[in-house]
């Protein structure tokens, strides 16, 4: 099984700020890929052109072997997409909502109706389904861009901080979710919680200015702390690799600040 | 085409799915009523005793310039205020299918509206033995400019995320093309400019172009006027969206 995601050296310039400098990366059906960053590094940029909804300044992106900028149309359908915000019609209740986004899938009215009970149930949206959006708290908000996303059951799925704004228990519905759905799916994430990527994902990539300035295994991310650093070994490495103006400076030690 | 109706439903759906449609409805249809009746003297002298709803057809392009922006303000702006933007365009739908279905949807919500003034017509059918084929032409004629402010309001609606802004703007620009024809204007500009340059001004009127139609008189003159108006600003609705999609 080949990669079904393959970035190749993705930019994105707005005037003289370059928001993505050559990134690259692949992710292989069964991972769980992580993307850091802090904010601003030009995360969403980059998922944004993954998706196909900003137009790369250089680069591409492949979905399934196939390149977005020459069939946008048919990657987009391989595509599940939960944009940061969790954006939906605020005037549409989750279940026209759901049944607008199953026809422009192009499902038939039963196997629409199937599946929207499947993510309904999946996501838990029963008690809600016919509220307004615009009412809708935002952790409902956020379940029912979810349920958009893997709606067609995608082959690559592509999360903008699927847990922001969620409480706990939330939290940990999505992230089991997300372990449930890993197996079959190639799933990208982007997220400033280190806890999250410990707890779901595979595999770790962290973006700084709008570069790669790392790309390994949570463990591999973990072992690049320092021994004498004891707690919080992962927000110690994530601020050595982002916070420094150049890649070279140390990392500052953490016993100044404790 | 099955993309473009999804599109097409959802929004005329969402023209619907607050009361501020049927108050959009109402005060068009109030002032239809008023500038026909009122203003246009549909029963008066200028009417000339004569069974026509002219009277009710010339007022249109002025009732358009104060309706349309207010319908097509929403199309684009409110997508992009509440980020469902980046949602409708990572669909798997073309730019194009998306640019018509909502132009069309607005379009339909305006037919709809233009529809509901047909008690007008039943008056004049009561009153006198009208010429229908004329008042049919000229119902078709309103409908098809109505669609020319259209395309300008949804074009423009898609470069801001400000409602009020695109109403404001769309108002501008429509007022320009109806002024472009009036008498008045066109006396003001015959006093300094080249005819030729009066000529091409008036050309791109709104009013020049549905004198005839309002009439009763489909020319095809007129009618590619105001579709390639069409095809213009909405090819541009869908480019402006092609670059500037993320703010």
């Amino acid at each position: 099984m080949g990669a079904m995601l393959e970035i190749r050296r993705l930019s994105k310039a707005f005037g003289s700020f370059v928001a993505v400098d050559g990134v690259s990366f692949d992710v292989s059906k069964g991972e769980v890929l992580g993307f850091l960053g802090p904010n601003g590094a030009g995360k969403s940029t980059t998922m944004k052109m993954v998706t196909g909804f900003l137009e790369p300044s250089g680069g591409q992106v492949y979905v399934c072997g196939k390149d977005i900028a020459a069939d946008p149309v048919s990657c987009k359908s391989a595509l599940g997409y939960l944009p940061e915000g969790a954006p939906a019609y605020p005037d549409m209740t989750p279940a026209e909502f759901l049944a607008f986004v199953a026809e422009i899938r192009g499902f038939g009215k039963s196997e629409a109706k199937r599946r929207i009970e499947e993510v309904v149930r999946k996501v838990h949206l029963e008690d809600v389904l016919a509220k307004p959006i615009d009412t809708l708290s935002k952790g409902f908000k956020r379940r029912v861009g979810l349920a958009q996303a893997i709606l067609h059951d995608p082959q690559v799925l592509i999360m903008d901080e699927p847990t922001d704004g969620l409480d706990p228990n939330q939290k940990h519905e999505v992230r089991e979710l997300i372990r449930a759905m890993a197996t079959e799916k190639a799933i990208v994430l982007s997220t400033h919680i280190l806890e999250e990527v410990e707890a779901v994902c595979t595999r770790a990539i962290i973006i700084n200015r709008g570069r790669l300035v790392f790309d390994g295994t949570p463990a591999e991310l973990e072992q690049r702390a320092p021994a004498n650093v004891q707690k919080n070994r992962l927000d110690h490495v994530f601020r050595s690799l982002t916070s420094s103006d150049t890649q070279a400076a140390p990392p500052k030690p953490e016993v100044v600040n404790a | 085409m099955k993309h473009m109706l999804s599109i097409f439903k959802r929004e005329l759906r969402g023209y619907f799915a607050t009361p501020v449609a049927y108050v959009f409805i109402v005060v068009f249809l109030v002032l239809a009523g008023v500038f026909t009746f009122q203003f246009g003297q549909l029963y008066g002298p200028e009417g000339q005793g004569q069974a026509s709803l002219r009277a009710f057809f010339g007022w249109h392009p002025w009732l358009y310039l104060f309706f349309i922006p207010a319908v097509s303000m929403r199309l684009w702006a409110e997508e992009r205020k509440t980020g469902t933007i980046e949602l409708l365009m990572t669909l798997p739908i073309t730019m194009s299918q998306a640019v018509l279905g909502k132009f069309l949807a607005a379009w339909f919500f305006t037919g709809i509206a233009l529809l509901l003034t047909f008690p007008v017509w039943v008056t004049v059918t009561y009153l006198g033995e009208p010429d229908h084929g004329a008042i049919i032409a000229g119902y078709i004629g309103s409908l098809i400019m109505a669609g020319g402010f259209l395309a300008i309001g949804a074009c423009i609606s898609s470069l801001t995320k400000n409602q009020v802004i695109a109403l404001v703007v769309t108002f501008v620009i429509c007022l320009f093309f109806l002024l472009s024809g009036h008498p008045d204007s066109l006396d003001f500009l015959r006093g300094w400019a080249p005819g030729v340059l009066v000529d091409t001004i008036s050309s791109f009127s709104f009013l020049t172009h549905f004198e005839a139609l309002s009439k009763g008189v489909i020319d095809v003159r007129n009618l590619i006027f105001f579709f390639s108006l069409m095809a213009f600003f909405l090819f541009a609705n869908g480019l402006i969206l092609d670059q500037k999609k993320a703010d």
